[in-house]
């Protein structure tokens, strides 16, 4: 139990580190899920086993890949079907494919003593179930302010992600059209 | 089968905390700025699930999903502003930002 956390643990800190010295951004989003995958083991060795999925989903999942839409609409580089076929060799993926193995084996491990969070750390298990009741117990007014805050969220990702169109009044709209026409003449 | 040493936790989610610390500030690609602040946030969320599990309560898991719910809007929000910055700058280099005012 305890050598599954360390292994972790070294797991997301070289992940981290091969995040913030990559000069690819693509790249360092691969690292990154990785690390976001160790921490999530992690959680499962510290007993928070729904923390641990609620960090694949949304961390890994919906943030990671709201970063690569948004890179993708950038279109920064001028890739090609060679660039692309650059990016696939082996020692860009071997890296994180090394790395998730390791998480993998763990899982594997922790899966195979099933009756880990019963008896590994019965001291500190806390099931989603005591989560849950202490969410919308006590602590209610949270969850409602972060019900405003995502909404806030919304609203500003739309408003700012907008395109400005040009807007242009119907008279200039005509000043513009003959000047074009003259252009093309 | 001992339950792991909170020290140790707080160890990694210091560590991972200064890993970020380290790249927001020197990097300059705004990308990667927003990246390292997601490192930052998730190493601080780990910190609370350490906490939480030394006293075997649920308050350091609902810190959690709380500043889930914040990193999950501020990506939102911070990428918007990212799409204006490169349509108004043709840049990602956050530098290039330094002529704002007001």
């Amino acid at each position: 139990m305890e050598l599954t956390f360390y292994i972790a643990a070294s797991v997301a800190v070289l992940a981290t580190i091969m995040v913030i010295t990559r000069y690819n951004m693509i790249h360092a989003l691969l690292y990154l899920v990785v690390s976001f995958l160790a921490v999530a083991v992690v959680f499962l060795t510290m007993g928070a086993p729904f923390m641990a999925a609620l960090e694949v989903i949304v961390y890994a999942g919906a943030i990671v890949v709201l970063i690569i839409f948004v890179i993708m609409m950038l279109s920064l580089t001028r890739e090609d079907v060679e660039q692309e076929k650059a990016w696939l060799q082996p020692k860009l993926w071997i890296g994180p494919a090394l790395l998730s193995f390791v998480l993998l084996a763990e899982l594997v491990y922790l899966l195979a003593i099933a009756d880990m969070p019963a008896t590994a750390s019965a001291a500190s298990y806390v099931d989603a179930q005591a989560v849950g009741l202490a969410l919308y117990g006590p602590y209610v007014l949270g969850v409602q302010l972060s019900g405003i805050l995502l909404m806030a969220g919304i609203v500003g990702a739309y408003h700012l992600g907008r395109q400005k169109k040009k807007v242009i009044h119907r008279f200039l709209q005509q000043e513009e059209a003959q000047k074009e026409r003259s252009a093309a003449l | 089968m001992t339950a792991i040493p909170m020290e140790t936790g707080l160890l990694l989610a210091g560590i991972l905390f200064m890993l970020g610390l380290i790249s927001v500030m020197i990097r300059r690609n705004i990308i990667f700025m927003l990246i390292s602040v997601e490192i930052m946030l998730n190493a601080a969320g780990l910190a609370f699930i350490v906490a939480g599990s030394h006293w075997a309560q649920p308050d350091g898991q609902i810190m959690f999903i709380f500043i889930l719910t914040m990193a999950a809007a501020e990506v939102s929000v911070g990428l918007a502003l990212i799409l204006q910055i490169y349509h108004q700058l043709k840049t990602l280099n956050s530098d290039a930002a330094n002529f704002m005012k007001g």
